[in-house]
C-alpha cells in the first residue's frame, strides 16, 4: 500500500472510533491491535493532511452528486487516484469507500423508494438505519430526515455498510426520550427474503465456505425464480426487488403498501407457505410433501426440473462417489430397489448421478420394485425438490423488525456493489461480473465525456448506470402506485378538462 | 357489579348518549339471552353478580385454562387433548348443547359469558399474560367449536355476519384440480369453497392448506373454523387491549381489585419450571472450560448432541450456540468460563473473527450486554423442553432442538447406542414413544434406564422422595439429578432434598 494512504486513514478511523463509544452497543474496547498499527504513522503528515480535508469536505457537501469532469477541484481530489485504482488496496480503505458515497451511491433513488413520495416523509425519517462502521462497531438506531443527511453522514463515518430496518412509530433517535417505552415501536417494512449459500452446503459440489462459482449460483437463480413467482400469482405482490448480497447470495424486498404493513404473524405464515425443506443434517429426508403436491409445490416442481437435470445432475454430480450415493439411497422408500442399485453401483462405484438416477428408473421397470411406481414417483419428486427447492433463511422474514442490508452498498470482503437483479433476465445474472468498488472508481477517471455534453452525474458513467437505472424504474412503478388516489384522479380529471 | 357511584350519568338519560353506548341503556339489570352456545363475547355482562360466584366462576375457568395450557406442555395431539378436557370441562364449565333443552342452559351460557369477562379483567394488565390468556381462550374456542353439533354451528357462524364471497360455479370448474390439489381432497367430494383475502386465513397459508391467486385464498367449507377461530383471536385482542387501558378505573372498587389480583398471580409464568437453584449443585466444584468434556456424559440427549458435534465441527450454528450457552450457564458456567470454552472449541477460528462475530452473543446470553431488561434479567433463561419442543425444527446444518423429535427414528437409535443405551427394549419403546410424538417421555425412559441402579437404591434406602425423581422436563433438571445420582457414593446423599423444595417442577 502506498505511504500516502496511511495519514489520511488514521483521522478517519479515530473520529468513527470516538463515535462509536459514544453510541454503540459494543461497548468494550476491542481495539488493541488496530491502535497497535495506528502507532507508527508520522504525526507531522497527518497534521496538514486533516487540514486539507477537512476543507473539501465542507465544499463537497454543497452540491448533491459532485461531477468529476469539468470542476478543477475534482481533479486535486483524482490525483491521488492510482492508490484507488490498485487492486491490492482493500475495498475498505477510507478513501476509497468515502469516494463511493461521494460520487457513486444513489441515495436520491434509495430516498425515493423507502419514502413513497418526493416529499419527505416520516415513512423516510423514521426508518432505522444500522452502520457498520470501519471499526466493525454497530451503530444502531440511526434515522435521517432527508437523503442529504443520510449521505452526509455516510461520507463522514464512512461505514462499510449499512443495513436498513422498519420504519418506527416515532423517530428512532428520540426513543429514548420518550415517556412510554411502547411508545416506540416498528410500525411498517418492506417483506424480505435473504437466502444464502451457506444452506446449500450440504449439497453442492463445486465450492464450500464463502467462495462462489457460476455453477452453484445457479441454486440462487433457480430460488429467485420460483419464490418471484410465488410472491406475484399467489399473493399478487407487484414490487419485488431482488438484490445481490455481495458475495453469495440474494435478498429480496417486497414492496407493496400491502406487505409493507403486516404484521410478524403474517410473514410468518408466509414464510411457512414458502418453506418447504424440513429438519436438520440428521433429520433424514428433509422433503416430506403431502400428495396431491400443493399448486404452488406443482408449479415449482415444474420450474425446477429442469434446472434438476442441468445443475444438479450435471454440474454438481452429487452422488459421483461411493460415499454420497449412499445419501441417494437413503432418500429412497423401497428397499428391493435400493438393494438392487446398491449391488450396481457396487460393481462401478464412479458412475456419475446422471446414470445413477436413470438407473433408478431402468432397475425399477426390470421388476426390482416391491412398492408401487406412483410411491417412486412420489419419492423422486421429492429428491428433485430437497435439491433445487429454494433453501430460505426464514427467520429474516418472519419478523417486521429485522434488519436487511441496503442496496447499493459495497460488500467489504468482495468490494463487489450489492446491485439489483433484473428477474426478467435473471438467467443472465453472474454474480462475478458485478462491478468492485474500485472498478467503478476506475471507470470514472476513464471517463472522456465530450464537450458541451449535459452534465453526467458520476454513476452515470460507469457499469453501475444500468443497475441504477433498473432502480430507478422499479422505484417509479412504486411511486405511482403510491400516489394518493385522490390525487391520481384529479390528475386524470385535468386531462379531461384540458384547455 | 360496579358499586354504586353518585359521580356517575343518571341511567335515565343514558340512553340518549352515543350509540355505542346504547348497549348499557337497555342491558341496565337486563339478563341476556344466549342463544347460541359458543360465543364471541363482544358484549359484556350487565346483569348482577354475588361477590361469590364473581370468585368461583373465574377460578372455575382458570382451571380448565390451566389445564388446557398444561395439555399444551405435555405436547398432547389435539385428540388427546380433546380427551382429557372433556372431564375437566363438564366439571368446572359445563356447556350443553341446545338439543338438551336443560333449563339450566341459560345458567351455564351466562356463567362462561361471566367468567370469561373477569379474567379478562385479570389478565388484561400486562403484555404477557394477554397474550396467554388470549392463546388459552383460542385453544378452548377452538376445542367447543370443534365438538359443537353441526347445526348449531352453522347457525352461530351465520349470525355472525362475515364477509366471505362464495366462489361461484364457473370459477369452480375452471379451477377445479387445483382447489382439490391445495385442500388435498379427494375428487368427488364436491363442497362449497369461500373466496376471502389471505390475510385472514394466515394459519391455512402458513400450512399451505389453501389455494392461493392474486392474494385471495380459497378457503373450504371445513376450514371455517379457521376463520371464525381467527376472527375469535382478533376480536378478543383488540378488547383486551382496550380492557387494559380500562382497568386503572377499577382502582376505586376495593372488593374487586384483590380478587384479580389474586386470580392472575396463581396463572404463574411456564418458565417456573426452571429455577437458579439448578444450578448450585452440592459436591459439584466449581465449573470451568475444561471440565465440560467430563460433564457432558451427563447430559441429556439434547446437550450431548450439540456437544458432539461442536467438537466434530469445531463449530455450532447460531440457535445450537444459543441453547448449548445457556444450557451451560444453568449448570453453573461463569461467563468468563463460557468464552474460554467457546474460544477453544472453535478451533479453526481465528481470534479477530471470534471477538468480533461471536463474543457479543455469548456476552448477551449471559445478561452482560444487551438492553435494560437483559442486563437486569441476568440474559436468557435456559430452555426448558416445552421450549425445545415448540420450536421450528433445525434446518440443514444446525444441530439444536430435541433429537427426540428432530432426528429420524434410525438416526436416533444409532446416537442411543453411541452414548451407551444398548438395551433393546429401551430403543424399542423409544422408537414407540416418538412415534406418538410423546419426546419427554422417551427422554425420561432412558433416563430412568441408565441410571436404574442409582434410582434403585436411593429409592430403598429412602433418601430421594417421589418430587425428586418426578418427570424431567428441564434440559438442566436432567444434568442436575443425573450428576447427583451418578456420585452418590460421594457424602452428597440426600442433599438434594435441601435444593429440592425450591426447584418444584411446574404440573
Amino acid at each position: 500500500m502506498p505511504h500516502s494512504v496511511t495519514p489520511e486513514s488514521t483521522p478517519a478511523d479515530d473520529s468513527s472510533r470516538t463515535i462509536s463509544q459514544a453510541g454503540s452497543i459494543k461497548s468494550e474496547p476491542d481495539t488493541q491491535d488496530v491502535a497497535m498499527e495506528d502507532a507508527p504513522t508520522p504525526p507531522v503528515a497527518e497534521k496538514s493532511k486533516i487540514n486539507l480535508e477537512e476543507l473539501f469536505d465542507d465544499e463537497d457537501s454543497d452540491d448533491e452528486f459532485p461531477s468529476s469532469a469539468p470542476v478543477l477541484k475534482e481533479e486535486e481530489l483524482s490525483q491521488p487516484a492510482p492508490l484507488k485504482i490498485s487492486s491490492r488496496s482493500a475495498f475498505s480503505d477510507p478513501e476509497i469507500m468515502r469516494a463511493f458515497y461521494q460520487r457513486l451511491f444513489p441515495f436520491r433513488q434509495l430516498f425515493q423508494w423507502l419514502n413513497h413520495s418526493a416529499t419527505p416523509s416520516p415513512h423516510f425519517a423514521h426508518r432505522e438505519f444500522a452502520f457498520t462502521l470501519p471499526n466493525d462497531a454497530y451503530l444502531r438506531y440511526q434515522s435521517f430526515p432527508t437523503s442529504d443527511l443520510l449521505r452526509k453522514q455516510c461520507i463522514q463515518m464512512l461505514p462499510s455498510r449499512f443495513e436498513i430496518g422498519p420504519m418506527y412509530s416515532t423517530n428512532p433517535r428520540d426513543r429514548k426520550t420518550l415517556r412510554k417505552a411502547s411508545a416506540f415501536k416498528p410500525v411498517m417494512k418492506e417483506l424480505v427474503f435473504d437466502i444464502d449459500m451457506t444452506d446449500y452446503d450440504d449439497i453442492r459440489t463445486c465450492c464450500t465456505g464463502a467462495s462462489i462459482c457460476l455453477n452453484c449460483w445457479s441454486f440462487i437463480t433457480m430460488a429467485i425464480k420460483t419464490i418471484d413467482i410465488a410472491l406475484r400469482e399467489d399473493f399478487g405482490f407487484k414490487h419485488i426487488l431482488w438484490v445481490y448480497s455481495g458475495r453469495r447470495g440474494a435478498h429480496a424486498w417486497v414492496c407493496d403498501k400491502r406487505a409493507r404493513e403486516m404484521d410478524d404473524q403474517k410473514r410468518r405464515s408466509i414464510a411457512g407457505y414458502l418453506e418447504l425443506l424440513k429438519g436438520g443434517d440428521q433429520g433424514g429426508k428433509k422433503v416430506n410433501a403431502r400428495r396431491p403436491l400443493h399448486p404452488h409445490l406443482e408449479r415449482s416442481l415444474k420450474i425446477l426440473k429442469e434446472h434438476f437435470q442441468t445443475s444438479i445432475l450435471a454440474e454438481q454430480d452429487p452422488w459421483a462417489s461411493e460415499e454420497k450415493s449412499v445419501q441417494l439411497l437413503n432418500l429412497l422408500p423401497d428397499p428391493t430397489l435400493k438393494a438392487a442399485l446398491q449391488k450396481k453401483w457396487d460393481s462401478s462405484p464412479s458412475r456419475p448421478s446422471a446414470a445413477k438416477w436413470a438407473d433408478i428408473d431402468a432397475l425399477a421397470k426390470s421388476g426390482a420394485l416391491s412398492k408401487t411406481p406412483r410411491d417412486l414417483l412420489e419419492a423422486k419428486q421429492d429428491i428433485i425438490l430437497e435439491y433445487t427447492y429454494p433453501r430460505l433463511d426464514a427467520e429474516v422474514s418472519k419478523k417486521l423488525n429485522h434488519l436487511l442490508k441496503s442496496p447499493f452498498v459495497v460488500h467489504p470482503g468482495t468490494g463487489r456493489v450489492c446491485v439489483p437483479i433484473d428477474t426478467r433476465k435473471v438467467e443472465e445474472f453472474d454474480p462475478l461480473s458485478v462491478p468492485t468498488v474500485t472498478q467503478l472508481l476506475t471507470e470514472i477517471d476513464d471517463w472522456e465525456g465530450e464537450e458541451g455534453e449535459k452534465k453526467l452525474q458520476d454513476w452515470e458513467k460507469t457499469s453501475l448506470k444500468p443497475y441504477v437505472d433498473y432502480f430507478r424504474r422499479f422505484v417509479a412503478g412504486l411511486l405511482e402506485e403510491e400516489k394518493p388516489v385522490l390525487k391520481r384522479e384529479r390528475e386524470d380529471g385535468a386531462d379531461a378538462m384540458e384547455f | 357489579m360496579i358499586r354504586h357511584d353518585y359521580s356517575r350519568v343518571d341511567p335515565k338519560r343514558r340512553a340518549n348518549l352515543d350509540y355505542k353506548k346504547r348497549q348499557w341503556a337497555n342491558a341496565e339489570f337486563q339478563q341476556q339471552n344466549y342463544e347460541h352456545r359458543l360465543n364471541l363475547y363482544v358484549v359484556p355482562p350487565t346483569a348482577e353478580i354475588t361477590l361469590e360466584e364473581f370468585e368461583t366462576w373465574a377460578i372455575n375457568r382458570l382451571k380448565v385454562l390451566s389445564e388446557l395450557e398444561a395439555c399444551s406442555f405435555r405436547n398432547r395431539s389435539p385428540e388427546e387433548t380433546a380427551e382429557f378436557m372433556k372431564g375437566i370441562l363438564d366439571k368446572y364449565l359445563p356447556l350443553r348443547s341446545a338439543s338438551s333443552k336443560s333449563q339450566k342452559l341459560q345458567d351455564e351460557r351466562r356463567k362462561d359469558h361471566y367468567s370469561h369477562f373477569i379474567l379478562r379483567l385479570a389478565f388484561s394488565s400486562t403484555e404477557d399474560l394477554r397474550r396467554r390468556f388470549s392463546r388459552l381462550e383460542t385453544m378452548l374456542f377452538r376445542l367447543r367449536f370443534k365438538d359443537d353439533d353441526l347445526r348449531e354451528r352453522q347457525e352461530f357462524v351465520r349470525s355472525l355476519n362475515l364477509e366471505w364471497d362464495e366462489v361461484k360455479e364457473d370459477e369452480k370448474r375452471e379451477l377445479r384440480e387445483e382447489l382439490l390439489a391445495a385442500s388435498g381432497q379427494k375428487k368427488g367430494e364436491e363442497q362449497e369453497w369461500f373466496k376471502v383475502d389471505w390475510e385472514r386465513v394466515p394459519e391455512l397459508v402458513e400450512q399451505r392448506k389453501v389455494l392461493l391467486k392474486r392474494g385471495k385464498a380459497y378457503v373450504p367449507q371445513r376450514e371455517q373454523m379457521s376463520l371464525v377461530v381467527a376472527e375469535f383471536t382478533k376480536k378478543l385482542d383488540d378488547a383486551l387491549e382496550l380492557t387494559a387501558r380500562a382497568l386503572p378505573r377499577l382502582d376505586e372498587d376495593d372488593r374487586l381489585a384483590p380478587i384479580l389480583a389474586h386470580l392472575s398471580q396463581s396463572f404463574t409464568a411456564p418458565d417456573a419450571a426452571y429455577s437458579s437453584s439448578d444450578a448450585n449443585i452440592d459436591g459439584l466444584s466449581t465449573i470451568s472450560a475444561n471440565s465440560i468434556d467430563t460433564l457432558s456424559q451427563n447430559f441429556p440427549l439434547c446437550m450431548r448432541n450439540l456437544h458432539t458435534t461442536l467438537r466434530e465441527n469445531s463449530h455450532l450454528k447460531h440457535y445450537g450456540r444459543l441453547q448449548y450457552t445457556l444450557f451451560l450457564k444453568g449448570i453453573g458456567l461463569s461467563l468468563d468460563e463460557c468464552l474460554v470454552f467457546w474460544r477453544r472449541s472453535f478451533k479453526l477460528m481465528t481470534d479477530d473473527k471470534f471477538q468480533k462475530e461471536y463474543k457479543y452473543n455469548v456476552r448477551h446470553a449471559y445478561g452482560d450486554v444487551g438492553g435494560d431488561a437483559n442486563r437486569r434479567g441476568r440474559g436468557y433463561t435456559p430452555y426448558s423442553c416445552q421450549k425445545l419442543l415448540t420450536e421450528p425444527l433445525p434446518g440443514p446444518g444446525q444441530a439444536h432442538g430435541c433429537p427426540y423429535r428432530t432426528f429420524t427414528p434410525d438416526n436416533l437409535t444409532s446416537i442411543l447406542q453411541r452414548v451407551g443405551v444398548n438395551d433393546r427394549d429401551v430403543l424399542k419403546s423409544v422408537k414407540e414413544d416418538v412415534g406418538k410424538q410423546r419426546y419427554h417421555v422417551a427422554c425420561n425412559r432412558v433416563f430412568e434406564w441408565s441410571h436404574k441402579r442409582e434410582i434403585k437404591k436411593v429409592k430403598d434406602d429412602g433418601s430421594w422422595g417421589a418430587n425428586d425423581l418426578d418427570t424431567i422436563t428441564h434440559p438442566n433438571t436432567y444434568f442436575k439429578r443425573s450428576w447427583l445420582l451418578k456420585h452418590l457414593g460421594e457424602g452428597n446423599a440426600g442433599l438434594v432434598n435441601g435444593s429440592g423444595g425450591g426447584e418444584k417442577m411446574e404440573e
